[in-house]
This record gives C-alpha cells, sequence and structure tokens, in this order.
C-alpha cells in the first residue's frame, strides 16, 4: 500500500487540524500532489492557506492528522526535517539576509561545509544555467529588486535538493513580465519531476498555470479540481462559498458640485527630484475619481500633499474655494478629507500593529473629547459595530491588528476612515493583496460613499478595476497627468498608451 | 619620542580591558542579542579571576575562572532573552547592576576574613602576569617596547580579537552566526539551529569579556583588591562595538585609542593644556558620545548594527 502511494504522491495530507488559540486555523484538511504537477491552492483571505503551507516547511505542528511525503508518514518538527524531506519554500515575505550576497545566503545553513566557496559559486552557476536563470552569486541583497531576491529564494532551494516546491503568493510583488518569467520557470522544473504548490489569489494565473486547483474555506478543504474542467466562475463560488457576480455596480450620480481643486500643483521628493509636476485637475462631490499610472508615478506625494503630510513647493488645494496648503493635517482632517493609504506592508501608515481595533479606532477619535482622560467607549462601540458591519474576522476587538490577516487589517483602516464620515476620501491601493470577495466589499464601500455624496480618490493598480469602479481616471506619469479620461468612453489600451507617456517611462517599465 | 612610546604603551595597557570588553560584545550583538550585561559580566569576571589567583597562585586558573564565572552570568541572560524571551535591555541592565554588586559582595567578604584587611595576590601569579621578556625582540630599541614589553593579557586579547574576526566573517559557522543577528527568520528557514547557537556564542561573549574583568582586578591595581575594579570599562566597551563597526579587529585599534584618551592626563603636561583632571576622565566618555552621533549618521549596510539585534525571536510570531 505504501509502495502504491509512493509512486503517486509527492506530498498526502490527511486530516490536519491546527488551532490558535480558539481560532481554527486549518480544520481536517486533506491535499495531495504528485510529482511533475502544479497544483493550485486558493482561498480567501485567513482560509488557512498559508497556516498549512507553513506546517509543511516546518515552521507550525499540525495538532491532528499526518503527512505523508512519497509515501511514508513522516513527522515535520522543523524546517530542517522539511527540508532534509526535500521540501522547500518560498516565503511570501522573503527570507533572506540583506547584507550578504546571494551566494551567502544560498549556501546558509546548508550542510556541505567543506567545499570551497569557489567550487559552490560554480555550482550555483550551473543550477541557474540549467533553469535558464542569470544570477550574480555575489550581488548583494539589498540591491537586488523584488524578482531577483525571488529568484535566490528559489535558487535556494533548488540548491538543497528540494523536489516539492512550495510559493506562497509568488506573483503579488511581481510585475506581469516578471510573472511569465517565474511561470516558465515553474514549468521547466515540472518538467524536471518537481511537484510545485503555488498559492496565490489572482485565478487568471492560476488558470495557466496549475494542473490541479484545491479550494480552501475557511480552513477547511472544499474541493479539488482539475484546471482544465473549470473556470473562473465556478473557482470564484467554490472559494467564496455562494454565487458572487463579477462586476462592481456604477451608479451615475447627479448632483455633482466641485469640491477640490488642484492648481498648478508642484511637489519635490525628499531627495530633491521633482514628484508631482505642475498639476492641475478637481474632483466632484459623488464621483470616484480614479488614478492610474506606473507605481511611483507621484501617486504616494498626491496623497500625502492633500493630507498635509509633505509640503507644496508651488501651486494650491482649494477645498470650497479655501487654499490648505500649508494647513496642519489635523486641520485637513478637521475639513473633512480623511485619507486611507495602504502601503506595501498594509500596517505602515494608519494602523499601530502591536494595538487593538479600539486604540486604533480612539487614534482618530480621542481629541473629540474634553479633558485628559480617554474614554473608551465610543472607540468601543465603533470598533464592535465595524466587526459586524465588515465581518472582520478577529478573535477579539482588543487583539493587536498584526495578529489578524491582511484582508482584515485593511477593513479595519478603511472603516475607521469612512465612519468619520469624510467629505473626500483618499484610498490608495484598497485591495492590495486582497482576495476576490474582500475586495468586492471595499468596491461596495467605496461606491456607498459616492452614492452619500462623497469624493472619492481611488489610487488602483487592476486597470479593469479602475474602469468599472470609476468616474473619471486620471492618468499619471512620472509626476505630470498624461490625461483625464471618462470611463464610459475609454478603453485599457488607450489607458496603457497614457500610463508610459514619456519614452523615459517606457524604459522603466520594461526594466 | 620617549613620551609618544611612554604614551603608547600606556595607551595599550589601558585599552587591553576595553578589547575584551568590546570583542565579547561584538559576538552577542552579531548573533542578535544586545547584551548591556557587559560591565556587570566583566565585574563578575574580575572577582571570580582575582580569588581563585588568589587563593590558588595560578595565573592559567584564574583565566579559566574568569571567563567561565562570566559565560555563567551570561548563561543567565541567555536563558531568561534567547528561551523567555525577556526584554533584552532590562535583562542586560539587571545583568549589570547584578553583577557589579555580587562582585563587590564577595570581594567585602574576602577583606573582611583576610588578616591585615587587604587582597594581595601571592607572588608566583605576580610573577607570571609580568610583561614579557623576549630575549633579542624585546631588547629591540623602540620596536622591543612597543610591541614586545607587555602582560600577557595584552597578547590574549590581541590573539582573541583576530581569532573571533576569522570565526565571524571567514567560516560558514560564522556566517551562521551572522545570518541569525541579521535575520533570524530567514536563518530558522535555512536550517540554523538558532537558539543553540545563540546560547553558545552568548556564552563565549560572556566569557571573553570576563577577562577582560580579570585584567581590571589583577593589573590595574598592581594586585591589590579595590571594589568597583571595573569602573564604567564595559559601559565604554558597548560604545566601542559601534566604534569598530561589529569588526573584531577593528575593535583592536578603537580600544587602544580609548586607552590613549584614559591615560592622557599623565602625559600632558598642565602648563600646555590647563585643563583639570576630571577633564581627562571625561573624554573617553564624550567620544563615545561623538561616536554615537556619527554612527547614526552613517549609512552603510555593511558596517551597521546587525538588523535583528535587540529583537527576540520567536518562531511562530508573524
Amino acid at each position: 500500500m505504501a509502495n502504491e502511494k509512493a509512486v503517486k504522491y509527492a506530498i498526502e495530507c490527511k486530516g490536519i487540524t491546527k488551532t490558535f488559540g480558539s481560532v481554527v486555523a486549518n480544520d481536517n484538511i486533506e491535499l495531495t500532489v504528485k510529482y511533475g504537477e502544479i497544483l493550485a491552492l486558493l482561498g480567501e483571505n485567513g482560509s488557512g492557506k498559508t497556516t498549512l503551507m507553513n506546517m509543511l516547511s516546518g515552521i507550525y505542528h499540525p495538532d491532528k492528522g499526518s503527512i505523508f511525503i512519497g509515501g511514508e508518514e513522516v513527522n515535520i518538527n522543523s524546517p530542517v526535517d522539511s527540508m532534509n524531506l526535500g521540501i522547500g519554500m518560498i516565503h511570501q515575505h522573503f527570507k533572506l539576509v540583506d547584507v550578504f550576497s546571494a551566494g551567502d545566503n544560498i549556501i546558509l545553513g546548508s550542510k556541505n561545509e567543506k567545499k570551497k566557496p569557489k567550487a559552490i559559486k560554480e555550482e550555483i552557476r550551473n543550477i541557474s544555467k540549467n533553469l535558464g536563470l542569470e544570477i550574480d552569486p555575489d550581488k548583494k541583497i539589498y540591491n537586488m529588486s523584488v524578482s531577483e531576491k525571488q529568484t535566490v529564494e528559489i535558487l535556494k532551494v533548488i540548491y538543497r535538493g528540494a523536489k516539492i516546491l512550495i510559493l506562497d503568493e509568488p506573483t503579488a510583488v511581481l510585475t506581469p513580465q516578471e510573472t511569465e518569467k517565474l511561470f516558465n520557470l515553474l514549468r521547466k522544473m515540472k518538467e524536471q519531476g518537481c511537484a510545485i504548490i503555488i498559492i496565490t489569489h489572482k485565478l487568471n494565473e492560476v488558470l495557466s498555470i496549475s494542473d490541479r486547483v484545491t479550494i480552501l474555506r475557511k480552513g477547511k478543504s472544499i474541493e479539488t479540481v482539475n484546471t482544465k474542467e473549470t473556470n473562473e466562475k465556478q473557482l470564484t463560488e467554490l472559494m467564496v462559498g455562494r454565487p458572487v457576480s463579477l462586476e462592481i455596480e456604477r451608479k451615475d450620480m447627479d448632483n455633482k458640485k466641485k469640491i477640490l481643486k488642484i492648481v498648478d500643483l508642484t511637489v519635490m521628493k525628499s531627495d530633491g527630484t521633482v514628484a508631482l509636476d505642475d498639476i492641475s485637475f478637481d474632483i466632484n462631490t459623488s464621483e470616484i475619481l480614479g488614478v492610474a499610472g506606473i507605481a511611483g508615478s507621484g501617486q504616494k506625494e498626491l496623497c500625502e500633499t492633500i493630507a498635509g503630510l509633505m509640503p507644496a513647493k508651488k501651486g494650491a488645494i482649494l477645498y470650497n474655494k479655501e487654499n490648505i496648503v500649508g494647513k496642519s493635517p489635523a486641520d485637513i482632517i478637521d475639513l473633512g478629507i480623511s485619507m486611507s493609504f495602504v502601503p506595501e506592508d498594509r500596517l505602515g501608515m494608519g494602523l499601530v500593529a502591536s494595538m487593538g481595533m479600539v486604540d486604533n479606532m480612539l487614534l482618530k477619535s480621542y481629541k473629540n473629547k474634553k479633558g485628559i482622560f480617554v474614554d473608551r467607549k465610543p472607540a468601543k462601540d465603533l470598533a464592535k459595530k465595524l466587526k459586524d458591519k465588515l465581518k472582520i474576522v478577529t478573535p477579539s476587538i482588543d487583539t493587536p491588528v498584526r495578529l489578524m490577516s491582511g484582508g482584515n487589517v485593511q477593513k479595519v483602516l478603511l472603516g475607521r476612515e469612512i465612519e468619520s464620515s469624510p467629505n473626500i476620501l483618499i484610498t490608495a491601493y484598497a485591495v492590495r493583496g486582497l482576495d476576490i470577495n474582500s475586495s468586492y466589499t471595499v468596491y461596495d464601500l467605496l461606491n456607498e460613499q459616492k452614492e452619500k455624496g462623497v469624493a472619492v480618490i481611488f489610487i488602483g493598480e487592476d486597470l479593469d478595476v479602475l474602469l468599472e469602479l470609476s468616474d473619471r481616471i486620471m492618468v499619471l506619469c512620472q509626476g505630470k497627468i498624461t490625461g483625464i479620461v471618462d470611463t464610459k468612453t475609454t478603453t485599457k489600451e488607450e489607458l496603457g498608451i497614457l500610463m508610459t507617456g514619456g519614452k523615459i517611462g517606457e524604459e522603466q517599465e520594461n526594466e | 619620542m620617549d613620551m609618544f612610546l611612554n604614551i603608547f604603551v600606556a595607551a595599550v595597557l589601558a585599552g587591553t580591558p576595553l578589547l575584551f570588553g568590546t570583542v565579547g560584545e561584538i559576538i552577542n550583538e552579531k548573533v542578535g542579542h544586545l547584551n548591556l550585561g557587559v560591565e556587570g559580566m566583566m565585574s563578575i569576571g574580575a572577582c571570580a579571576g582575582f580569588m581563585v589567583g588568589y587563593m590558588t597562585d595560578n595565573f592559567v586558573l584564574a583565566l579559566i575562572a574568569s571567563f567561565v564565572a562570566a559565560a555563567l552570568s551570561s548563561l543567565i541572560y541567555a536563558v531568561l532573552t534567547v528561551t523567555f524571551m525577556a526584554n533584552q535591555n532590562v535583562t542586560g541592565l539587571t545583568l549589570t547592576i547584578f553583577g557589579v554588586g555580587l562582585s563587590n559582595f564577595v570581594g567585602i567578604y574576602m577583606l573582611s576574613k583576610s588578616e591585615n584587611g587587604t587582597l594581595k595576590l601571592p607572588a608566583n601569579i605576580t610573577e607570571q602576569m609580568r610583561d614579557i621578556h623576549i630575549p633579542v625582540l624585546s631588547d629591540l630599541p623602540v620596536v622591543g617596547k612597543l610591541l614586545f614589553s607587555y602582560n600577557p593579557f595584552v597578547y590574549i586579547g590581541i590573539i582573541i580579537a583576530v581569532i573571533v574576526g576569522f570565526y565571524l566573517y571567514r567560516t560558514r559557522i560564522g556566517l551562521n552566526v551572522r545570518a541569525i543577528g541579521e535575520n533570524p527568520a530567514a536563518a530558522d528557514a535555512g536550517g540554523i539551529k538558532v537558539a543553540k547557537l545563540k546560547y553558545i556564542n552568548l556564552l563565549i561573549g560572556g566569557g571573553i569579556c570576563g577577562i577582560g574583568g580579570a585584567y581590571c582586578s589583577m593589573i590595574i591595581n598592581g594586585g591589590v583588591w579595590i571594589n568597583n575594579n571595573v569602573g564604567g570599562l564595559g559601559w565604554i566597551a558597548v560604545a566601542l562595538v559601534i566604534f569598530a563597526s561589529w569588526k573584531p579587529t577593528h575593535a583592536i585599534g578603537g580600544s587602544f585609542i580609548f586607552g590613549a584618551l584614559r591615560v592622557l592626563k599623565y602625559y600632558i603636561p598642565k602648563s600646555v593644556f590647563p585643563f583639570p583632571n576630571a577633564f581627562y576622565d571625561m573624554l573617553p566618555f564624550l567620544i563615545t558620545a561623538i561616536v554615537l552621533v556619527i554612527a547614526s549618521i552613517r549609512q552603510s549596510k555593511e558596517n551597521n548594527i546587525p538588523k535583528s539585534c535587540g529583537v527576540n525571536y520567536f518562531r511562530e510570531e508573524r
């Protein structure tokens, strides 16, 4: 019996259960992968994908259930055990030492101590050549792009002879071109007989790379389907547990009036280069203004200047004809301009990671009360209300937000901003790293605000979403506005052209 | 020329205890632990070294005792911070208070038991600790005095610094140690036994600090026990780590420069610089403050504090 399985499965998980305190992260999970196969693991935020993979890589230990590797039951107690079994995990947050060279990172902790550095470098070069990769073993990690770092991570596990590869959201940080490169690499490794598990939110990627898909929902394994026999709609339904429409409803509001007018605004970055170059635009109430552009085209500076966090060098920001340039962030918040900026690491701006929901609510409202004491009651009520309304999953409203999953953190942030009933809501990358269902909750929230008469500035990455959600789209390129278009008449291609407006812009994208 | 020679020799002698403390603390910080207990570990090493030397009259035993005792005190720190994840700064400060107190306590107790109210190292060990004399080499003009005229501690210190430098920067295990200090999660994922290496290196680092303590109690005061014999050198060592940019070999030069600052007052005539002695006593601390400011401005990625230094590592934390 065991021999039969050895031929069949690289990994077989049977009835895996893992709880954290009172939260059941994994509940009786079944999963199988063959050698020479790519399995996609699909699930919403907090459905237990990462927890499951961490058990395979030895970070956690399952409470119940058994894991078979190559047909034999194993007990994985540490990353070393996992490695010795030929499992290589590529974490979502790279586990690399920044000040070391690529080569040092690759050999870190591996056993063949006797080899000379030269021989090791040669071996690394050979492995990368075999897979068609280009990497300089002497290059320091801090000098590398995200995609290069990922390559180092992959080389690291291959160098240790991993035959089973687990990738946790590997494409979240990659450009489309880099993603294609990665997929080619994975296909090559699959041909060489590796078993690969890839975790991702993006359905089109699942369909293009995987052979089979296992869907997790709320910690349970729901179903495994063959990629060839499925489609986006079915996958979404399995993942969310009910039919979901992938349409965003856009209502046309007629009571628009100008609320914010930006005139000839120029902003410099801290290193003295131009971030925003003489831009002028205006935004109306009951409108969502999308902002598109390649990352780093001035989106962040635009947000921060309106919110009063960055000084403007030239120009004016007129809020109901009052210039708010030079006002403090607190004054600007009092005017009803609210910003929810979700940076790459989600927690960076807006929330304090080690505080619970209640205290994070207080950050914005403590000033409203007179006296020196803090009144926690309203904040507590607000936190409870948000938790129910936005279906935020957390053990309690006092649990530090850093322990919550990414989607829930974003809901807390956005929810708090909306509850302060702003007149202008600025949101940047609001759905970054969110699964489909959470994303649509966010879109609904934004539309709700628009219907209430709020002016929403939506800085986004996904052009399809921008087109569906916004009323108008402003395209930034190198700090300049290359166009403001009506979403009813424009196309994705047109936006693409505007985004790469200048020649230098194109070069940057290709890098 | 003669005065320069004298200052140099005095600087090396005054810098040697700093060298031990600095190298020990570098190991601690490289493995991710900001141990503020250097002063305490040195005090315990000072006490153990002196008392064992006093009782056994054997230099080697005294050295071993100072190393082992300080390593054991470091074990307290390691258990608290590595296993129980206690705050490193608080634990380190506590270790300093504990170490200085214990050292003085034992010192006073031994003084009270001694016959004439003083503790002086016996003759044999004093002889063993004397400045070395290598025929021919030590008799060379200038060079002989500059290089071959010190007590054994000086040479032990330099050898240890070189060995530790090689260990940290040239060996595979050193690579693993540095990886832990930079990114313990990466080290763990790479199969490095994080806790084990932390314990080993914290103990070694603590032990090296202890030898520096033995220098304070056995050499500086001419073999006579006085309380508080480390007298703040441990704190300067913590700052010297930054000055040496976490490189044991740089620590050699750094310690001697700081040693020079400490002895300057004996060599600069009052007629040239009419500063009171207190000014010179303050100099090392002033320079330390300046070094800290410069270090905070310096942006080099490699020659900087290990990224995870001061942060305990817990595998399951996200």
